[in-house]
């Protein structure tokens, strides 16, 4: 009825002929002070301004460190917008706590997609992304051949015992003061988002992913503990910086010749590009038992559910995932545009591009993070027991500690509305 | 002295008011919620309905026990041993994640002593509270002596009628003003393993013969490392308290001192000492206050890291309030923590209290 009477009003708005009648659709967004990504955001909103008369969308941005508490924050005051974005890990949680409503699309906007770009819970979808991210081991060509290192392929990727013996052979050359960085600097979410994979390819996970009621045996069991103690001895042997990197070595390290390969995300490609140049290497996650695996899962956008005008909301997502657009946020900064067609004629990706390699990882090798409202807090947890058995706590016990922290958070949640 | 403040005294409520009003608003009402709270399993978001779970957060905190644990023996009856001699002992998972001692399900090791061949462990519901529970109390039982005492020194040395020592007294009280935050990003610098100034003013000193380490990435260190820190951004706040006791002191006191020939240490024994009494009292109950809500230091400098070596209950109030978004935990912790902090202040006063 509302929606039905705002129509109206926008409606007789446009009759009337003011611009300045448009029905004001606020979002938020996490990249405030990335300018290239707010450069693309905001040429978006303005093409979408412009191109009806019914809405007008204002972007609010957020520094990402405090974008998820303050969404949380207006969450509980009842100040929500009307369009957020959601990192995709998350959205489950948001969509079960009510934050959001399905989006209503055309069943052909989403054809082509990246599966891991559409987020879905409960059999509806409640986000979609423009952008997919990847992971890989980055280093050079020269490096590698220095080392008589094998370059390794999607379909041949490094063995564990390959991967030990690299990082055994570079280290004793003492060239490097590490031979391999995973980024311990960046706590957060990089820690579920770039480690987990190292887990499942282990064969273990941070919940059993069949009914999301425990992590007993996924995240304790034998192939966990294997992965504990090859996590503990990447630290012990001194082939990786521990927790207390300094965040500055995390993102120069590489560039200035400090580490000899480094596990970093897509979005930190074109630096490491620009320094390089064709001596850069891409490569896919190593083997470490049961198949490579990267995660998956990047920001994307959703509707609220307080919001007074999901019609204008939807709309404008519907708007933002033409082809164009998805290359627009690619070409400034690197990410991977979330349909084939995108990808094809952008600046990275397209055939032979640099990056292209990145969108051939996400197809081929990449896992969602569970999705479970639960995820939020299993990734606090998982991100405490890497760091404790990084420094040295006892695998097991530690492992332990997290399986009984995540199952009694289930547990007090009383199974976060999954059935069975 | 009840009617001295309740009678004809009607200007002096209605200024205290805003204040009083205030304090009621945002510190007991809360005070009150979050007791309410700690007795039920409110989430931060959820659609679920909060029930009431009566005692069981606090049970979930606090809940301790002690196992004995039995060496491992070989096929001869003789216990065996590693290299080093020390016995084995099955693993404590044996036990806690046995079907067959339901209740010590979901507790951790905490720390072991040995008795004659038997390991005795003490094992926790919640290990990271307990750790957190240790490093608050010893964190207040270093800081507030070693705070006193040097904001005490330092009162005393710019008590003088010397020229340009508001230079001092302001270079002294600069830290206070400077935002804790700030401060500690600025110490986290220096701090730091690779090349932190401590570490290598510690070369310089040393000739080189001091190897760099890692201060706040050693467990050994970094709770040190932030009582150090913290010690030294408010040691000037409570030397401008004791300056101002000492300002109290009349000078006649140290006059008649002089003329009967007291030494140094004999006026500051008998004059400037018992002069401060009030004034050390009330020094003593504020830092110990102010240093069990050790948090922001904690929050920009390890988050409670390496290995739970700097946890602190406000630091765990705040993480599992918000970051695990289990609100009753952080309440329970938080009501936890009001009673040892006041038991702890009654402590203080009756201790220091006036003898008749």
């Amino acid at each position: 009825m509302t929606r039905h009477l705002l129509t109206t009003g926008a409606a007789l708005a446009l009759m009337a002929g003011t611009a300045a009648a448009q029905t004001e659709l606020s979002m938020w967004y996490h990249g405030a002070g990335n300018e290239a990504e707010s450069a693309v955001l905001n040429a978006i909103v303005d093409d979408f301004n412009a191109s009806q008369e019914a809405w007008k969308v204002v972007i609010e941005s957020f520094p990402q460190n405090s974008y998820n508490d303050s969404v949380v924050a207006a969450a509980l005051a009842g100040n929500l917008p009307d369009i957020i974005d959601v990192d995709g890990p998350v959205m489950p949680n948001w969509a079960w706590s009510g934050y959001l409503q399905p989006l209503e699309l055309d069943e052909s906007a989403l054809d082509g997609f990246l599966p891991s770009t559409i987020g879905r819970w409960d059999g509806e979808v409640y986000s979609v992304g423009l952008w997919e991210a990847a992971v890989a081991m980055v280093t050079r060509r020269s490096t590698l051949q220095k080392y008589d290192i094998r370059v390794p392929s999607l379909d041949e990727p490094w063995s564990r015992d390959e991967l030990d013996a690299a990082l055994t052979a570079i280290k004793e050359s003492g060239d490097f003061e590490y031979p391999l960085d995973v980024g311990m600097a960046w706590t957060g979410e990089w820690y579920p988002y770039a480690f987990s994979p190292f887990l499942q390819s282990f064969g273990g996970d941070i919940v059993d992913r069949s009914t999301y009621q425990s992590a007993e045996g996924a995240l304790n069991g034998d192939a966990a503990i294997a992965f504990g103690e090859w996590w503990q001895s990447l630290f012990d042997r001194e082939l990786t910086p521990g927790t207390s990197q300094d965040p500055a070595d995390r993102d120069s390290g590489l560039i200035e010749g400090k580490y000899a390969i480094q596990w970093n995300g897509n979005w930190a490609a074109t630096g490491i590009i620009d320094a390089f140049g064709d001596d850069v290497l891409f490569l896919p996650a190593p083997d470490l038992g049961e198949g490579p695996v990267i995660g998956a899962g990047s920001w994307q956008f959703g509707v609220s559910a307080t919001s007074d005008d999901p019609d204008g909301a939807n709309a404008f997502i519907a708007f933002m995932l033409q082809d164009e657009y998805l290359r627009a946020f690619s070409d400034a900064i690197g990410l991977i545009p979330s349909t084939a067609s995108a990808a094809e004629g952008s600046k990275y990706y397209s055939e032979g591009g640099q990056m292209a390699v990145f969108y051939d990882l996400s197809a081929e090798q990449s896992l969602v993070r569970p999705v479970t409202p639960g995820y939020v807090v299993m990734a606090k947890v998982f991100e405490k027991a890497l760091a404790d058995i990084a420094n040295g706590a006892d695998v097991a016990d530690t492992l332990d500690a997290a399986v009984d922290e995540i199952d009694s958070d289930i547990e007090a949640n009383s199974g976060y509305g999954h059935d069975g | 002295m009840a009617s001295r403040l309740t009678t004809s005294n009607r200007a002096g409520w209605g200024f205290a008011l805003p204040g009083f009003g205030l304090i009621a608003l945002f510190i007991i009402l809360p005070f009150f919620f979050a007791f309410a709270l700690s007795l039920t399993n409110q989430r931060l978001v959820s659609p679920n309905p909060t029930e009431y779970v009566g005692l069981q957060n606090y049970g979930d905190l606090l809940g301790l026990a002690v196992i004995e644990l039995e060496p491992e023996r070989l096929d001869d009856g003789s216990i065996d041993r590693d290299a080093d001699g020390n016995a084995r002992y099955p693993r404590v998972r044996s036990i806690t994640r046995s079907d067959d001692f339901p209740q010590y399900s979901g507790m951790r090791e905490w720390f072991r002593w040995q008795s004659g061949d038997n390991a005795r462990v003490v094992i926790a519901s919640d290990v990271v509270f307990m750790k957190a529970l240790v490093n608050t109390l010893t964190f207040v039982a270093v800081v507030a002596p070693v705070q006193a005492a040097l904001a005490l020194v330092l009162a005393l040395l710019i008590n003088q009628k010397l020229r340009g020592i508001n230079v001092f007294r302001t270079i002294y009280f600069m830290p206070v003003v400077v935002s804790i935050v700030v401060v500690s990003l600025l110490w986290r610098f220096i701090y730091d393993g690779n090349d932190g100034l401590l570490n290598n003013l510690l070369a310089g000193l040393t000739f080189g013969a001091f190897e760099g380490r890692d201060w706040l990435g050693d467990p050994s260190t970094a709770l040190g490392a932030i009582m150090a820190m913290s010690i030294w951004q408010a040691v000037g706040f409570h030397m401008v308290i004791w300056l101002a006791g000492l300002q109290t002191i009349s000078p006649t006191l140290y006059e008649a001192a002089e003329i009967e020939g007291a030494g140094r240490w004999q006026t500051f024994r008998y004059v400037t000492w018992p002069g401060l009494r009030n004034t050390a009292v009330l020094i003593l109950i504020v830092i110990t206050m102010q240093a069990f809500a050790l948090f922001a230091q904690i929050d920009v400098m390890t988050n409670g890291g390496p290995l739970d070596s700097t946890q602190t209950l406000v630091f765990q109030a705040v993480e599992r309030g918000y970051g695990r978004q289990d609100i009753s935990g952080g309440a329970t912790i938080s009501v936890i923590l009001f009673v040892l902090v006041l038991t702890i202040s009654l402590i203080q006063r009756w201790l220091t209290r006036e003898k008749a």
